[in-house]
């Protein structure tokens, strides 16, 4: 199943500021809502996610149960070379998933 | 908030004198009525979750399943190509059912009769995944439904439940949308009612969820008891709807807040 949305332009100059979106699948249950019987329906959201680019963390962030389900991320930086995002998002109960994208900087 | 809804009401209430239909030229999808911020999510693929759920059917169409061990891509090859300009006619007459049925109830039948595989229930994610993937290739698309002559005692039954006053607040949907679209309800645009873009993401829902859905919720907005899914009213009305908003452009998955 799809888990994943990411837009990264494929291609960009050497120093342009360029916008990077992602797109997480994820119910994001906070953890304060009851069922019908009043028991508590457990947690279960995204408590972290980043972005490394060629190996090096440029991007990371925390979220919380305030956060929306299927969170959309979207951070900017600068183009300095040729490589590979890699993006990934740990949660509650073992939620782990990653993505990866190429840009070709001239 | 109480108070100002409770405003908003007999506001409403004052000004239900039945007004025409809406002019042709003044129909307007809920779209226009959205802020740029969500706009912008609809119109980009990468950043509309509506599009997990057609990535997921398009994974669906593929999957062989049930007694026949067949996949929905056996038959009907690339939905991607076979399915263009289909939702766009829906909900369409049945011979067999010998009324009309929506998207879902069609997706469905399909399973049952040629993959002999159990009907997925109404509103969950795989139902809601295949029929999003069908809907998707018909954006842009004119809506045609209704055009079919054996549709036309559905479509006048359709109208009469849009303009029958129901409810502990005795609100018929066209008191809303057609008499009042143009104002608002507690800081929301009531709009026109086109469903150009089900099924839709719904930020209050945070998923995506069908035509059904949101008329029962709006069935419980104004108190009166919402018909099951898959009741032929809810069809007759889904069917109103759609050939009332004929030649508008279809969206699916459309978002709204």
């Amino acid at each position: 199943m799809t888990s994943a949305l990411i837009n990264v332009p494929a291609k960009a100059k050497r120093g342009d500021v360029i916008e990077i979106k992602t797109l997480m699948s994820h119910i994001m249950e906070t953890g304060y809502r009851h069922t019908a019987a009043g028991e508590v329906v457990p947690r279960d959201i995204i408590t972290s996610f980043a972005c490394r680019f060629n190996g090096a963390e440029i991007f990371r962030a925390d979220l919380f149960p305030a956060i929306a389900a299927n969170p959309f991320i979207t951070f900017f930086t600068t183009a300095t070379e040729s490589g590979k995002f890699e993006f990934e998002w740990v949660g509650d109960q073992g939620f782990s998933e990653t993505a990866s994208a190429s840009i070709t900087v001239e | 908030m109480r108070f100002s809804g409770a405003i908003a009401v007999a506001l409403l209430i004052a000004n239900a004198a039945f007004a025409a239909e809406i002019p042709q030229a003044e129909r307007r999808s809920g779209y226009s009525f959205m802020k740029p911020d969500t706009r912008a999510m609809q119109d980009e693929d990468t950043a509309n979750p509506g599009m997990l759920w057609v990535l997921d059917g398009e994974a669906l169409w593929k999957r062989k399943l049930g007694a026949a061990n067949k996949a929905c891509a056996d038959c009907h090859d690339d939905g991607r190509t076979s399915m263009k300009g289909v939702a766009a006619r829906y909900p369409a007459f049945d011979h067999a059912a010998g009324r009309p049925v929506d998207l879902e109830q069609r997706i469905n039948s399909c399973r049952s009769n040629h993959q002999q595989a159990t009907p997925l229930p109404f509103e969950s994610r795989e139902l809601l995944a295949l029929t999003a993937f069908v809907a998707r290739q018909s954006q842009g698309a004119a809506i045609e439904t209704g055009g079919d002559p054996q549709l036309a005692p559905f479509v006048a039954k359709g109208r009469e439940l849009y303009t029958q006053r129901q409810g502990q607040l005795n609100l018929a949907c066209a008191n809303c949308h057609d008499d009042n679209w143009d104002k608002k309800l507690a800081g929301s645009a009531i709009t026109q009612g086109h469903p150009t873009g089900y099924p839709l993401y719904r930020l209050e829902w945070q998923s995506l969820g069908s035509l059904q859905r949101r008329l029962r919720a709006c069935m419980s907005g104004i108190r009166a008891q919402a018909y099951d899914y898959g009741a032929p009213e809810l069809v007759e009305l889904e069917l109103y709807l759609m050939s009332r908003a004929r030649g508008m452009a279809m969206e699916a998955p459309a978002v709204r807040p």
